[in-house]
């Protein structure tokens, strides 16, 4: 089994198409427990931006700067009185959440961190992706019915017709991406999440760029129905917090409305990983193809760590602009040593770039490789969430007819429009 | 007038209220049954986050088409007027602050004057200018806070923090002047009882130059919006002669296209002497609403400033007796308060006490446009429609 184990370190293809389960099995935990560790990054740092946007502090109060808020909301979401209404569907209310979740960690199978770094590099990832993640309006839908009360239920509907249309506008811009990746040599495309990398590598240009503005524009819609997708601000009808009180979970509370929010964030999260992978390169650091020299790859890989250590100074500038009053010593502490932990995780990884420079197949450069994968697709991805944060503290609500219009009568059209004219370019181009 | 004629005119008829008429709402089954879909009836609050207060709206809808609505009040009824009956003029001056409790001041102003006119006194002008320059800051943050609430109600969560913000400056000007934030209690029956602070006319003058570019900052956020737009524009429309056949006056009026204040059509406190221009919309939707009172806060800013300059030296207390006992006699007076025309309507038998006191709540009689405007609309301009009418259910329920 170790041998196995260590056999596989040295490969280069994913664990799911290696038929290595036990990698395999590793690298579901470790996504479940990172993407589980993101929602909660996730949730504080909304609330903080949030805050910031809006002239207030946010939470403050638990832990410095309230990080642990997120951990302390989560005990008491724990405890809270688990309710389940009495003319509630008992089965269908307990199981709608799970089914949510189910949807929106299963798309992680597919997502690649890295060349390597994915649980399974399926031929058809994309296709798997887009039919896993609509089957969260399922959860949405049974949500709202097995409440049996009418604010989910309005809630659960306009959600559901939401999520239906703008997965059509979604899957156009898709399908524009896909075909991308047939305009090269051979002339075929392909439908693997890590081919699509590949082929932009290969292309070497991110199809965000590809058929100036074609792509650009595929992207922009792409990203607009993921918004609405995922129900977040401007479009979140579903739960429209001053119409229908809380949407399709006004019903749930405690752990029940905690498994919402969870699936909720990993959504966002998954449909973000999906725009990076499919228009801003995957885990393509910016310009592999035109800075390659050695000293570039250098260069690059020093980024990780620099970023851990920026994010231990502004820890540290944290700690030195604390009140000096008794009251906030334990506060004070506590930063101190989470900036000495990101500031020691900085050294480590900036160790790491320096031992794994050579470009050999020892262990220090592999690690040093798949460590800088992992980082520029979370880069990207975390540039998304921060969109999202963003659109929610500028925009107001649209109103659900109007959203169906723009899904219908404005993305539509749109992504078609765009799918055809990049099939001509291409042609025209090869 | 003698006594007993006053006290059988206005006798408040005990005999049974008959049932309410619910048949507009058509509650029963419906007659012609298409496709088998059938009419929802959903209870918007009165614990709803958007219904700002107690207000229950019943709804009943086709899928999220509104078919009609019926609001149902009353939740915080506290019997204001009765209460009034039962305290002498000056004891009842508080109890004004708790109606339109965003707009103390205004209310404070309006009562203060009502029971002036019934002695047949006047405030002296400082005391008319002071009052002029608070009640328009209070207009001003009665202004912020409906714009707060009403772009948070339509999904924007951030215009909500900078009116408060802003809103903040103002109470803390009331905070110095009186002691107290919001039930300011500013006023008194014959002028005012404080004279202002050391340093006052300077704070308020700092304030203007402070908040004229922050009220841009709010139009930033949502004027030009396309969004915000969509959201507002033809939405709970009202033409001017449906708002004064159901006696709607204030911002909703003039958005209307009905030039209607007020401060202009029957001046009191000092306004005559004032320059400013009554904004008007012109199509009677929530954008214009929306325009009005962005312009309106701009024409109080313009009012402040002259009045600050203009502020005349002199008492501020005019000739009134310890003991409050005006002739025998009824009077109405209403001024502009920021949500509509508020009335009082006094009835004096000579004694010290009012024998009745009516009030006119802007609120109360605005929120009767609401079923005319949402028909036939959806249920997310409910709330758009409620926020724009700018109730406070602590007015429209006294």
């Amino acid at each position: 089994m170790l041998n196995q184990f260590m056999s596989y370190l040295g490969s280069n293809v994913t664990p799911g198409s290696a038929n290595n389960q036990l990698w395999a099995l590793i690298y579901v935990f470790i996504i479940f427990a990172g993407v589980s560790l993101a929602v909660v990054a996730m949730n504080w740092f909304e609330r903080k931006a949030l805050a910031h946007f809006q002239i207030r502090l946010g939470p403050m109060r638990v832990g410095p700067h309230g990080l642990l808020q997120p951990i302390a909301d989560a005990i008491k979401l724990m405890l809270k009185e688990d309710i389940i209404p009495q003319e509630a569907d008992q089965f269908v209310f307990w199981i709608a959440p799970v089914i949510g979740l189910l949807a929106a960690f299963t798309v992680y199978t597919v997502i690649p961190f890295g060349p390597s770094q994915a649980v399974s590099d399926m031929n058809i990832g994309i296709l798997f992706m887009l039919g896993v993640s609509s089957l969260g309006v399922l959860g949405i839908v049974v949500a709202g019915w097995a409440s049996n009360s009418h604010y989910p239920l309005i809630g659960a509907l306009r959600s559901s017709a939401q999520m239906v249309s703008y997965e059509i506008a979604m899957g156009m811009s898709v399908v524009s991406a896909v075909l991308m990746t047939s305009f090269n040599k051979d002339g075929t495309g392909t439908l693997s999440m890590i081919g699509i990398v590949r082929s932009q590598q290969d292309q070497g240009i991110w199809f965000l760029f590809k058929f100036f503005p074609l792509g650009l524009v595929a992207f922009v819609t792409f990203v607009i129905a993921m918004i609405a997708e995922t129900n977040r601000a401007p479009f979140d009808m579903a739960e429209a917090e001053s119409e229908l009180t809380a949407g399709y979970h006004t019903e749930y509370s405690g752990l029940r409305w905690s498994l919402f929010m969870l699936s909720e964030y990993a959504a966002m999260i998954a449909v973000s990983s999906i725009a990076v992978t499919l228009w801003l390169g995957g885990w393509l650091r910016p310009f592999p193809n035109l800075l390659h020299a050695p000293a570039w790859d250098f260069i690059f890989s020093l980024f990780p760590g620099l970023t851990f250590l920026g994010l231990a100074a502004i820890a540290f500038i944290g700690v030195a602009r604390m009140p000096a009053h008794f009251s906030f010593k334990i506060q004070r502490i506590g930063l101190a040593v989470f900036a000495a932990l990101l500031g020691c995780m900085a050294l480590l990884l900036l160790l790491l770039a320096v031992a794994g420079r050579s470009a050999d197949s020892s262990i220090a450069a592999r690690f040093r490789e798949g460590i800088d994968y992992v980082y520029w697709f979370i880069l990207k991805v975390a540039l998304f969430m921060y969109l999202f944060i963003w659109l929610r503290a500028t925009w107001p609500r649209y109103r659900f007819d109007q959203l169906m219009r723009i899904g219908w009568k404005v993305l539509l059209p749109i992504t078609l429009g765009v799918l055809v004219l990049t099939a001509i370019v291409g042609v025209l181009a090869s | 007038m003698s006594d007993e004629t006053v006290k059988d005119t206005h006798r408040i008829s005990s005999h049974a209220v008959p049932p309410r008429d619910r048949s507009h709402l058509h509650l029963e089954a419906p007659e012609k049954p298409h496709l088998d879909s059938n009419e929802l009836i959903i209870n918007m609050g009165p614990q709803h986050p958007a219904t700002h207060g107690v207000l229950r709206v019943i709804l009943k809808l086709d899928g999220e088409k509104v078919l009609g609505t019926e609001c149902v009040i009353g939740y915080l009824h506290r019997g204001v007027e009765k209460i009034g009956e039962n305290r002498t003029y000056t004891m009842f001056n508080p109890y004004v602050d708790r109606m339109d409790y965003v707009a103390a001041v205004s209310n404070g102003l309006g009562y203060c004057e009502a029971v002036e006119k019934l002695l047949n006194v006047e405030a002296p002008a400082r005391a008319k200018y002071i009052r002029v320059i608070l009640t328009e800051l209070n207009r001003l943050a009665s202004h912020q806070l409906w714009l707060g609430t009403h772009a948070l109600d339509i999904g924007a969560m951030t215009p909500l923090f900078y009116t408060f913000r802003d809103r903040e400056e103002i109470l803390k000007i009331f905070e110095k002047y009186c002691g107290a934030r919001l039930t300011t209690h500013a006023f008194r029956i014959g002028g005012c009882q404080y004279e202002t602070y050391a340093g006052f006319e300077k704070e308020v003058k700092n304030f203007l130059t402070f908040v004229a570019p922050k009220i841009d900052e709010y139009e930033e956020l949502l004027t030009t919006n396309r969004i915000w737009l969509e959201r507002t524009k033809n939405v709970g429309v009202i033409s001017g002669a449906d708002c004064m056949a159901l006696g709607v006056t204030g911002p909703v009026l003039r958005a209307s296209g009905v030039k209607w204040d007020v401060r202009k059509a029957q001046p009191y406190a000092a306004y005559s002497e004032f320059d400013f221009e009554i904004p008007t919309g012109e199509n009677g939707d929530t954008y214009d609403r929306y325009l009005v009172r962005m312009a309106e806060m701009r024409q109080s800013l313009r009012i402040i400033e002259q009045a600050v300059n203009g502020i005349p030296e002199g008492p501020i207390m005019g000739k009134v007796p310890k003991v409050i006992k005006p002739p025998v006699g009824e009077i109405y007076h209403s001024i502009e308060a920021p949500k509509g025309e508020l009335g009082y309507f006094i009835v004096s038998d000579g004694s010290t006490q009012p024998y009745r006191l009516r009030v006119r709540p802007p609120s109360f009689v605005n929120l009767q446009a609401l079923d005319v405007m949402v028909r036939g609309l959806l249920v997310a301009d409910v709330i758009a429609v409620i926020g724009t009418l700018d109730i406070v259910l602590g007015e429209v329920d006294r």
